[in-house]
């Protein structure tokens, strides 16, 4: 069996694209993951902790970063996307747009281009949270270990100040994108997903202060190498937060936004107010919810937990309207208490809307075998094999629901190139 | 192999406006005679590697030192074929987070060129262990849909298949349903169960064998060979697998323990189970007279979420009862279906069915605690309090279905660990013998599904929290199992659903997959999965005092006839918790061994005057920590820091090592330990501190303060607190006297 014919293309680096590849990988066959960031590790890698073991996702990362740098079998493309994909199950052919790093692989990661880059953009990884350079690692422990000059806002020959002051020769701001093309048995598709737009809920008041943010943006928050080395304070004036209400299903479970139940939010609000309870001992935690969702063991335990704190009251209830008191600067929550039947309003100094998931997978550039409903997510076809969604791409999902599914379609797509030999 | 080490230190990055490098080329050169030390400007540049490349191939170097980065940075770049390859790490120790040319400063990175050649010269490449003749050949225990999907999902990879089920019939309870959930897109519909499909399909495979009405009978041996005795109808069959996949399923919650919900009271309150017989019929009657129910109440979490029952989400009830409600009204078209519930649980798109169910005028669907179910004239009537509707209700029902959660079936109940623990006391007593360290008074020991032939027990362990349910400790690794090779799927795994259990299935068949291939080719499995090498046991010196075999956290260990313990190495993940273990320091690796640790902690030059701190950092999570501070450009006191593989290879000779040397102190960084334990070898940092406990005796008896070893739990992400917690601990060892051994 020729070599290329023993490959997997891995469309997505998150924590489901990343096991994928490895599992498949560590049983003998080649994987390549294509990345259209900079870096390996999706959304996973800028959570602060994972629910409900509270441990760092890092932690993780780290392995499956070292399972990859070890074993030749992996290849990897960052800021990477499919062009197109052709054929069938067993061999398809794959064009990849590699998009411009602008720094080569004698980067050694010393930091000399962001201290003399003089551009200051949003911070996208911390949506928006603080600023960075346009010549950036996001964090400490990011893979691949190598700067990314940001396409849009750098000013290239304009400035080249970075270039100057790289004493490795690692920065090339003549890059251009290139294609290249592969061929592979079967495709993994692990896209993710992104976080719902929040603005588009306009009783929830997302835009109108900056002290009602998302559950990503808590992460951030939280994270020790986030916006605030990890001190929760509100975004607008830098205040302590000491009360922090959790809006559920935002945008989730609703027929006008996402129709479906985005799976992790009731348990990354249960986390983040845990965040809250441990930062701030005198701080209250509130979660507006329509269903708890905890299913199984360790989940229904962590649920427990959290409700022997006073301190965090769980209120099945309806939010109506989030929006800032103008004259305290008090964040405003008007809600129905479903179970005592009456409506009423809460003052405090942090929102957190717990917005759902939106698959991404309609964003790549897919062969029309690929089917996606309405929802945005992939409808296995059982005729048709030799492209799988995994994770989130599939359905919305946690992270260990992730990594089983993700060793799950491993084993699919190596019968794909099984029957090959 | 005759080594000829090549030391490359690398002056980019800031080294050498930190220390001089000079010095640091004499002190390989005059205090270690190394035949070739070079400098580069930048060494991980083509051109540096060339320089490398270049005296491998001319000068007949076949062991590099590399000084340079952490040996997380440029690991491709510092790749060479056939070479031993180790790293001091001068960069994010010495130059990125030390004040530049001073003295302490150059004895920090003129100790890390120390250590970094010792470590060259003890250091080998790897030789796989190879089995003779390794199985890939998979066995599954259980016939259900778990098990028949890791069946044929192994199966049509190419692999051959023992499938074992108890029962007569595969199929397991996918076989008693009436209707199955929707399984794909819109979520709406209910489908014909497929069970029978794969049935079919299992049957006329040609890579699957299948034994029904069979049991393990035991299973000894190691991944790659796995001796599989099976008891079946027509007797004991033998078989030989690589890697096993435990399917075993679950059993439903003892309705019998469900009084206060009415079970027992009336032959019309029936279990979810017994509610999918009745639907089979094509018509939903009362089993107490026969009629055609009206008013049909589904009671959830009848036995879970409940501190008395089951205290956890069974997970799959909310979904079966809306599928059954949906069964009410379409067998029975006039009837009303009544869910009380705690929480409605459809997570994903199958909110999208539950939608699709809400929408039905016919199904009410409420909130509520059901405090009591009566009996009263040939109708029941279920109590609720704290409902939507408001208040308190009571709800008439021709049927009442409790939707029953679920066990696994590796569960044993305490009342068998009871049994067990009796007959064992009663033996102990009459025959006055000593406790036997195996015997079957913990869950893991009894022999229930697997029997394996281990020292460690016969079953899979199981979390202290995980109510029986053979759960990984890992969110990002679903599959880990303290044993090597078995991995466990399905509703054994965690309560789960048909269409999760379809999706585990399939994942833990990869594993088992991986886990042959790994073998054959003489790796470890996951998370060493790149790991040629394994332990060397010199057993000559070895003194059987078992703690190797009892601290093994895979059960990899076992002891023959006379009570020496030998290695089943391919159950060995290579942690190297028993080199640790060892008093005798008989269990080395080729590249990583106690005295390559040990002559590293001893090269450590200790003067006169002043503080010599030294660290043993878990290389996954306490060193990347440093890495990450000094990424920070953090200021970190000059502590002279040891990657291991974990720190569970602690062996109290090292720290015995470095204090009579002079050393005035170590400093232990490993992950958090307890519930919730974070080590990716189960219990090495905690197996250290107990370690340490029998240390702190002898070094009182030293007269050295016990404080000067200390063990610090730390997370990867725990870099920002790193400074504080090196500083606070120089702080203390600066209290102290020099350490009195530093004159000898």
């Amino acid at each position: 069996m020729a070599e290329q014919e023993k490959t997997i293309l891995v469309v997505g680096g998150g924590i489901s694209g990343l096991t994928a590849a490895v599992e498949a990988a560590e049983a003998g066959y080649n994987a390549v993951i294509v990345e259209k960031t900079p870096f390996l590790g999706g959304r996973v890698a800028r959570m602060n902790k994972y629910f409900p073991k509270l441990c760092p996702p890092t932690c993780g990362l780290e392995i499956n970063f070292r399972r990859i740098k070890f074993n030749p079998r992996i290849r990897f493309y960052t800021l990477a996307e499919i062009e197109r994909i052709e054929g069938s199950a067993g061999n398809y052919n794959i064009s990849i747009q590699l998009n411009p790093r602008y720094v080569n692989d004698r980067c050694v990661g010393c930091n000399a281009c962001t201290e003399a880059c003089p551009v200051e953009v949003s911070n996208d990884v911390n949506f928006g949270l603080d600023k960075r350079k346009a010549a950036y690692i996001p964090y400490e422990h990011a893979f691949p270990f190598k700067y990314v000059i940001d396409d849009v806002a750098c000013k290239k020959s304009d400035c080249a100040k970075c270039v100057d002051a790289c004493k490795y020769n690692a920065i090339d701001l003549n890059m251009k994108p290139e294609v290249i093309e592969i061929n592979a048995g079967a495709i993994i598709l692990a896209t993710g997903w992104k976080p719902y737009d929040a603005s588009r809920m306009d009783n929830l008041g997302f835009g109108t202060s900056p002290d009602i943010i998302t559950n990503v943006m808590m992460e951030r928050l939280a994270s020790p190498n986030g916006p605030t080395k990890g001190k929760l304070t509100r975004p607008s004036d830098g205040r302590e937060v000491k009360r922090v209400a959790f809006v559920q299903c935002a945008g989730s479970r609703d027929e006008n936004h996402l129709p479906f139940c985005s799976a992790v939010c009731c348990l990354a609000s249960l986390k983040q107010a845990t965040y809250v309870r441990e930062q701030y001992p005198d701080s209250k935690a509130y979660m507006f919810y329509i269903d708890l969702r905890t299913p199984g063991t360790s989940f229904e335990r962590f649920l427990n937990k959290v409700k022997e704190d006073e301190n965090i009251s769980l209120i099945k209830g309806k939010v109506a309207k989030v929006y800032e008191d103008v004259s305290t600067k008090d964040i405003i929550v008007e809600y129905e208490d479903i179970l005592a039947g009456q409506k009423k309003k809460m003052a405090v100094d942090l929102c957190v809307l717990a917005t759902g998931m939106a698959p991404t997978v309609s964003e790549v550039k897919l062969p029309d075998e690929v089917r996606v409903n309405e929802n945005g997510f992939v409808v296995p076809d059982r005729d048709r094999p030799g492209i799988f969604a995994v994770g989130c791409a599939k359905n919305p999902m946690d992270v260990a629901q992730s990594v089983q599914d993700a060793t799950g379609a491993a084993l699919k797509a190596i019968q794909i190139l099984g029957r090959l030999s | 192999m005759e080594k000829k080490i090549g030391v490359y230190i690398c002056k980019g990055c800031g080294i050498a406006d930190a220390v001089e490098v000079e010095k640091l080329v004499e002190v390989a050169e005059k205090e270690y005679k190394v035949p070739v030390c070079k400098t580069h400007d930048i060494l991980c540049s083509p051109e540096g590697l060339d320089l490398i490349k270049g005296d491998i191939k001319g000068e007949g170097v076949n062991a590099v030192l590399i000084v340079a980065c952490s040996p997380r940075a440029k690991h491709q770049e510092f790749s060479f074929n056939g070479t031993v390859v180790e790293r001091a790490n001068i960069r994010e120790l010495v130059a990125w987070t030390q004040p530049p040319k001073e003295e302490e400063t150059q004895a920090l990175a003129e100790d890390y060129v120390r250590m970094g050649i010792v470590r060259t010269q003890n250091s080998d490449l790897p030789e796989p262990y190879l089995l003779e003749q390794p199985s890939k050949d998979i066995l599954v225990i259980g016939g259900g849909i778990t098990g028949m999907t890791s069946a044929l999902g192994v199966a049509d990879a190419g692999y051959k298949v023992y499938l074992v089920e108890k029962g007569d019939e595969l199929g397991g309870w996918a076989s008693r349903l009436h209707k199955q959930l929707p399984q794909r897109y819109p979520f709406e519909d209910l489908e014909e169960p497929t069970v029978k499909a794969t049935i079919e399909r299992v049957r006329s495979h040609s890579n699957i064998e299948v034994f029904t009405s069979s049991e393990i009978d035991k299973i000894s041996g190691f991944p790659g060979q796995f001796e599989v005795e099976i008891k079946t109808a027509d007797g004991l069959q033998k078989r030989i697998a690589g890697a096993i996949v435990l399917a075993a399923g679950f059993r439903p919650y003892d309705a019998n323990k469900l009084e206060h919900l009415g079970y027992g009271k009336s032959p019309d309150v029936i279990t979810n189970l017994q509610m999918e017989e009745i639907a089979s019929k094509g018509r939903i009657t009362r089993p107490s007279d026969g009629r055609e129910v009206k008013r049909v109440a589904f009671i959830q979490c009848a036995g879970s979420r409940d501190p008395n029952h089951l205290p956890y989400c069974s997970s799959y009830c909310c979904l079966t009862s809306l599928k059954q409600a949906s069964y009410v009204r379409r067998l029975n078209p006039d009837a009303m279906a009544y869910i009380i519930y705690k929480d409605m649980r459809t997570p994903g798109q199958y909110e999208l069915f539950y939608k699709k169910m809400q929408d039905d005028p016919g199904v009410m669907l409420t909130k509520g605690e059901v405090t009591g179910v009566d009996v009263s004239g040939g109708s029941l009537y279920v109590s609720v309090k704290d409902t939507l509707l408001g208040g308190d209700v009571k709800i008439e029902a021709d049927l009442v279905v409790l939707a029953v959660g679920m066990e696994p079936n590796t569960k044993v109940e305490p009342e068998e660990l009871a049994k067990w623990k009796k007959i064992y006391d009663e033996q102990l007593a009459a025959s006055g013998g000593k406790p036997d360290p195996n015997a079957p008074l913990e869950p893991h020991k009894v022999p229930n599904i697997l029997k394996l032939q281990y020292r460690q027990g016969p079953e899979l362990p199981v979390l202290d929290e995980a109510y029986g349910y053979t759960d990984s400790n890992y969110i990002c690794f679903q599959y880990e199992t303290r044993r090597t090779g078995i991995y466990a799927a399905g509703s054994v795994r965690q309560p789960m659903n048909m269409l999760q259990c379809i999706e585990d299935a399939m994942g833990a068949a990869m594993k088992a997959i991986q886990c042959v291939e790994a073998v054959a080719n003489g790796y470890s499995v996951h998370p060493r999965a790149w790991d040629q090498t394994y332990p060397e046991v010199n057993l000559q010196k070895c003194t059987s005092c078992k703690r190797c075999t009892e601290e093994c956290p895979f059960g990899a260990i076992d002891e023959d006839e006379k009570g020496t313990p030998y290695h089943k190495m391919t159950r060995c993940r290579r942690c190297g918790t028993c080199l640790g273990a060892c008093p005798e320091r008989v269990i080395n690796f080729k590249d990583f061994n106690i005295n390559m640790i040990a002559s590293m902690l001893k090269n450590v030059d200790v003067p006169e005057e002043g503080l010599r701190l030294v660290g043993l950092a878990c290389e996954n999570d306490a060193y990347p920590a440093l890495d990450a501070a000094a990424i920070r450009r953090e200021k970190l006191p000059p502590i002279r820091f040891v990657p291991v593989r974990c720190l569970g290879n602690l062996n109290l000779a090292w720290i015995a090592d470095a204090l009579s040397k002079g050393i005035d102190g170590v400093i232990l960084l490993g992950c958090k330990f307890g519930e919730n334990y974070q080590c990716h070898f189960v219990r090495g940092s905690e197996l250290a501190k107990e370690r340490l406990g029998k240390l702190q005796e002898t070094l009182g008896r030293l007269m050295l303060e016990p404080e000067r070893v200390e063990l610090v739990q730390l997370s990867i992400s725990d870099y920002d607190k790193l400074p504080q917690i090196l500083d606070d601990y120089v702080e203390k060892m600066e209290e102290f006297e020099p350490n009195p051994f530093k004159e000898f």
